[in-house]
């Protein structure tokens, strides 16, 4: 038969022929797809229970009152009291700080580590890592211990002649901030130290070849091709410092009050179920928006091609 | 950008040593880059070529040796201080700038106002054919693009030297054969003098005007493209650059003998009494019946025949074992009627093709 031939026979088995097996390839295809959700249904069991119903019960409750009836009370109380605002205020403060503490002491470690040989930063990698595997109760009651009136940081200090009265570095911003850096700082590290490994060094070269002396090949090449670790370093610090709880509440006193604290105080003081969900979702929400307006400036970051 | 630039600078490089542990990189190179030439760094890999380069550039810093640009020492100058513009083999073009950006770069490093800075930029786009294309990123631009991107970066500022290490490596066989002749174009326009790595044979043969064929951190042989495939002077040369089969031949008082027969050649034999003759496969021909003075005869039998589109192969083994190709344009009328494998043939030579060097025992390569 001619090709012309074979075109003029067009029933259904021939259509059939022209297209051999396409059912029983597409039926495969499903199969495929269905056994890949069953391996991930588990998870997303777990998912389902553990955070999509509590999240739903907790925006829930956040919505009854006093009374056992549906009001707005609860957000109407954070407006009205002044003494929410405050703890906003702090908890943003707070953040901030640690965020740009962990930036000033963390960005340097890492260019100092991208430097050395592979092997050499891994070790020292290790060194960074090691508080993880600790306990952070344990690490927070230890920088008390260090920090205190009579403890060794100030007993070194005076005894070095750098300052002559104990000075006071915790239950204030001061030991909070110390403790929160601590915490916080792996972190920042390792999103920048990964970055900065992944920059080609040829961009240096090339950056040097073309007349630039180091200070400059750092500041017009380096500082904006690590930007985009720097940038996602910070904001999991960041959005992890919104809601820390341990190592405020112990190094801060009581004079240092978190969000966290206040959802803490009014479950444990006050019984206040609905008051306590309430400062929760508006917690999640603003951590929401911040990971979402974050999210688009990454891709903005990524349209500039700062992104590998 | 038509005009040449003021001057461009000869390069000087005096015993030239690097070495990586026991391993010599660079050993005692003496090398003259003459002013505005294109010159070729050519060798395998490992050879030194790249090490060489990088010692131009200051990226890598030599044991001991002497560096001149023109009459100034630069070996111990740091790298952004050399003034020379370089097209790195990945291009290693800034990916958080622009193209314009990229090219912008080293202009703005030198102080150059903006209106001029920008007036630049355009002129060395259009000299690399890229007019119009400042505002894209990086990565919205081709392999190709990439490379005249980098090349107009290593120019915009008028460098008197200009390095390229493998710029045409990334690219398919099709565009790289269109960029040798682009940058050989682009050379010519611009004059300055341009050293050039790459470890491929055709893409030096295609675009220097001298090649430098260096091997295990030595200068094996220095000389122009002609020079190097038809005289080459030792056996690593020979066997770098095209294809070639060595024969042994002896030297008998003025004659030089080849399995007893005399072997005829124009040009001078080198000294020493062991020597080989280079065969390469496009000067090899087919002969039937009579012999020519002028041309070296040699009895072989057929192994392989072999057919490539464009041409043929014909593999051929002669009496003492030596394995020889011959290759020669296929014509569709007469590819069918070439000996078959087992066919006793006559290979000639042509005794102006018939170029001996010293049997120096080196290269193992069959």
């Amino acid at each position: 038969m001619s090709p012309a031939e074979t075109a003029l026979a067009a029933s259904p088995a021939a259509a059939a022929a022209a297209a051999p097996n396409a059912e029983g390839l597409a039926r495969d295809g499903r199969a495929e797809r269905l056994a890949l959700l069953g391996l991930a249904s588990p998870a997303l069991l777990l998912v389902l229970v553990i955070l999509v119903v509590p999240v739903a019960w907790l925006f829930y409750v956040s919505f009854i009152g006093a009374d056992g009836s549906f009001s707005l009370e609860n957000y109407e109380r954070m407006i009205n009291r002044k003494s929410y605002a405050r703890i906003f205020y702090t908890t943003f403060e707070i953040s901030f700080l640690t965020t740009g503490i962990c930036i000033l002491i963390g960005y340097p470690l890492a260019y100092f580590l991208s430097q050395l040989p592979p092997r050499v930063a891994n070790l020292c990698l290790i060194t960074v890592l090691l508080p993880f595997w600790t306990s952070l109760l344990v690490r927070t009651y230890a920088w008390l211990v260090l920090l205190q009136k009579s403890g060794l940081v100030n007993e070194w200090g005076i005894s070095a002649g750098l300052w002559e009265e104990p000075l006071k570095l915790v239950h204030n911003t001061t030991g909070t901030l110390i403790g929160m850096v601590h915490i916080m700082l792996p972190f920042l590290v390792l999103p920048v130290y990964s970055a900065m490994r992944a920059i080609d060094r040829r961009y240096l070269m090339a950056a040097a070849n073309l007349g630039a002396g180091p200070v400059r090949a750092f500041w017009t090449v380096f500082a904006p091709l690590s930007l985009p670790g720097l940038f996602a370093g910070s904001l999991i610090v960041f959005v992890l410092c919104l809601g820390f709880f341990v190592t405020p509440a112990v190094l801060g006193g009581g004079k240092v009050i978190m969000v966290s604290m206040k959802i803490a105080s009014n479950i444990e003081l006050f019984v206040n179920w609905g008051a306590a969900s309430a400062l929760g979702v508006v917690l999640l929400v603003t951590t929401l928006v911040i990971l979402w307006v974050a999210a688009r400036f990454v891709a903005l970051e990524r349209l500039a091609g700062g992104g590998h | 950008m038509t005009e040449r630039p003021a001057s461009a600078l000869p390069i000087t490089i005096r015993a030239m040593t690097k070495t990586y542990g026991r391993v010599h990189a660079l050993d005692q190179v003496d090398l003259d880059i003459r002013s505005g030439e294109f010159l070729t760094l050519l060798g395998p890999s490992g050879s030194g070529k790249t090490t060489l380069l990088m010692v131009l550039a200051g990226f890598t810093r030599p044991d001991s040796g002497s560096l001149k640009f023109g009459d100034t020492e630069v070996i111990r100058m740091p790298p952004h201080r050399r003034d020379l513009g370089m097209v790195f083999q990945n291009y290693a073009l800034f990916p958080h700038m622009t193209v314009a950006g990229n090219i912008a770069y080293p202009l703005r490093l030198r102080g150059i106002g903006r209106a001029e800075r920008e007036a630049r930029v355009v002129r060395a786009l259009e000299t690399v054919q890229l007019g119009g294309y400042g505002g894209r990123r990086i990565d919205q631009l081709s392999g190709g693009q990439r490379q005249r991107v980098a090349l107009a970066r290593a120019i915009v500022f008028e460098p008197r030297i200009l390095l390229m290490d493998e710029p045409l490596s990334a690219l398919d066989k099709k565009l790289r054969d269109r960029m040798q002749i682009e940058l050989r174009h682009l050379h010519e326009q611009l004059g300055m003098t341009t050293v050039y790595v790459t470890h491929d044979q055709r893409e030096a043969l295609t675009m220097s005007d001298r090649i430098a064929v260096i091997d295990h951190g030595r200068l094996m042989q220095l000389g122009a493209p002609r020079e190097i495939y038809d005289r080459p002077a030792n056996r690593f040369v020979a066997d770098f650059i095209g294809e070639s089969a060595f024969l042994p031949v002896r030297r008998k008082g003025a004659e030089i003998l080849c399995a007893g027969r005399p072997l005829a050649t124009e040009s001078p034999a080198p000294e020493g009494e062991k020597l080989l003759a280079i065969l390469r496969p496009e000067r090899l021909q087919l002969l039937d019946g009579s012999v020519p003075p002028e041309i070296n005869a040699f009895p072989a039998t057929v192994s392989e025949l072999v057919y490539q589109g464009d041409s043929f192969l014909m593999a051929a083994r002669l009496e003492d074992g030596t394995e020889l190709t011959l290759r020669d344009v296929v014509r569709r009328d007469t590819f069918a009627e070439l000996p078959g494998p087992g066919s006793a043939v006559t290979l000639g030579l042509h005794a102006r093709d018939t170029v001996l060097i010293p049997d120096d025992g080196a290269g193992a390569a069959p």
